[in-house]
C-alpha cells in the first residue's frame, strides 16, 4: 500500500529565495521556488525550519500570501525583534539564493474556497492581513464575483501591508475599508477607530455567508465576540490567532 | 497565546492528516470547536486549551526523534474521512 503510506505525510523540502520585497518598515515578502511544492488553498500555511551551524533547530509556521500555483510561492514575514526567526527571514542579511527548508501546506481550518457561494467579510489587525491577502488574490486571479469586504486595521497608513495593490484591486465586487488606529494621514476620510461592535456593525449590516478573522489574540477575541454579539452565526466566523511566540 | 492553526504541522505529525478543520468536544465541559480554532500554549511542549473552559485538551511534547501525545482531556475527535 505505498499510496496509503505517504497519505498525509508532510515532508521537509529546499525552499530558495528567488526574490525580497519590502513591504513596510518592519515587514518583508519572500519569493520562494520549492521543488516539488504540491500547491496550497487561501488561508493555509507552511512550517519553515531554521538549522544553525551547530545544528540547533528552530521552527515556526507562517501564512501563505499568494494565491495558490505550484511553481513558486510567497510568505510576507514581520520582524519580532527578540523572535528566533523572523530576524532571519525579515532582517537585511536574507538574499536571492539563499535556501532554508518547508513542509506544507498545512491547516484545513482557515481556508477559503473560492466555490463556496455567499459573500465574505475579511477582518485583518495588523500582519493578521496576509492570509486574507491570498483569499483576496485568488478571488482576482480567477476572477471571481463574490462580494468580499475588507476591514483592515492598522496604527498608520506606512503600516499598511499591500495597500497599493489593495487599492488596485478595489471594484468588482470587492472592497477594502481601512481603520488607521494610531495616527492619518492629512485628508483621511477612512475609519479611524479600534475595530468594535459598532464599526463592525456599520461595515456588516447583515451576516455574511463567510467571515475570517485574523490578528493578534486580542483583536482577534474582541472582533469575533463582538460579532457573535450583533447576532453573526458562530459557526460562519473562522478565527485565526497569533501572537509572541509566533516569531 | 496561538490557537490550533499555528500548530497545524505538528498535528499533522501525530495523527497523519490535517485535523484542524475537524471537531473535538472538550472531555471537562462537553464544548464542540474546530482544532483550528482552540487556544494553543507553547512551551517546552504544545498545550492545546479548550477556548470555553481552559481545560487542556492536548499536549504533545517532542524528545529526540519521538512525540508524546497527552490527549486525555479530548472526549472524541470528528473528522471527515478521506
Amino acid at each position: 500500500m505505498a499510496g496509503a503510506a505517504v497519505l498525509g505525510r508532510l515532508t521537509w523540502r529546499v525552499a530558495t529565495v528567488l526574490d525580497v520585497r519590502p513591504e513596510t518598515a518592519r515587514a518583508k515578502t519572500l519569493v520562494l521556488g520549492v521543488d516539488g511544492w504540491p500547491g496550497h488553498r487561501a488561508g493555509q500555511h507552511l512550517d519553515v525550519r531554521l538549522t544553525s551551524e551547530d545544528g540547533y533547530q528552530a521552527q515556526r509556521s507562517y501564512s501563505i500570501a499568494s494565491a495558490p500555483r505550484q511553481d513558486r510561492l510567497e510568505l510576507t514575514v514581520e520582524r519580532i525583534d527578540d523572535g528566533e526567526v523572523s530576524p532571519y527571514l525579515a532582517g537585511d542579511d536574507l538574499r536571492e539564493g539563499d535556501r532554508f527548508e518547508v513542509r506544507g501546506p498545512v491547516g484545513g481550518y482557515f481556508v477559503w474556497r473560492s466555490d463556496a457561494a455567499g459573500d465574505v467579510l475579511l477582518v485583518a489587525g495588523g500582519s493578521g492581513i496576509v492570509p486574507l491577502m491570498a483569499m483576496v488574490r485568488q478571488r482576482a486571479e480567477e476572477t471571481s464575483p463574490v462580494p468580499t469586504r475588507l476591514l483592515y486595521s492598522a496604527r498608520s497608513w506606512d503600516d499598511v501591508i499591500y495597500r497599493d495593490e489593495l487599492e488596485r484591486l478595489a471594484g468588482a465586487g470587492f472592497e477594502p475599508l481601512f481603520t488607521l488606529t494610531r495616527s492619518q494621514p492629512a485628508g483621511w476620510t477612512g475609519y479611524a477607530r479600534r475595530v468594535d461592535a459598532s464599526l463592525l456593525g456599520e461595515v456588516a449590516p447583515t451576516p455574511p455567508a463567510a467571515t475570517f478573522v485574523c490578528g493578534p489574540t486580542p483583536f482577534v477575541e474582541a472582533a469575533a465576540s463582538a460579532l457573535v454579539g450583533l447576532r453573526h452565526p458562530p459557526e460562519r466566523i473562522k478565527t485565526e490567532r497569533f501572537g509572541p511566540t509566533g516569531g | 497565546m496561538l490557537d490550533g492553526n499555528a500548530v497545524a504541522g505538528l498535528l499533522q505529525e501525530v495523527f497523519g492528516t490535517d485535523v484542524t478543520a475537524a471537531t473535538g468536544t472538550c472531555a471537562s465541559c462537553t464544548a464542540v470547536d474546530a482544532v483550528g480554532a482552540v487556544h494553543v500554549y507553547v512551551a517546552a511542549g504544545v498545550v492545546l486549551r479548550c477556548p470555553h473552559c481552559g481545560s487542556v485538551l492536548m499536549r504533545v511534547v517532542r524528545s529526540d526523534k519521538r512525540l508524546w501525545v497527552d490527549l486525555r482531556g479530548l472526549r472524541s475527535l470528528q473528522l471527515e474521512s478521506i
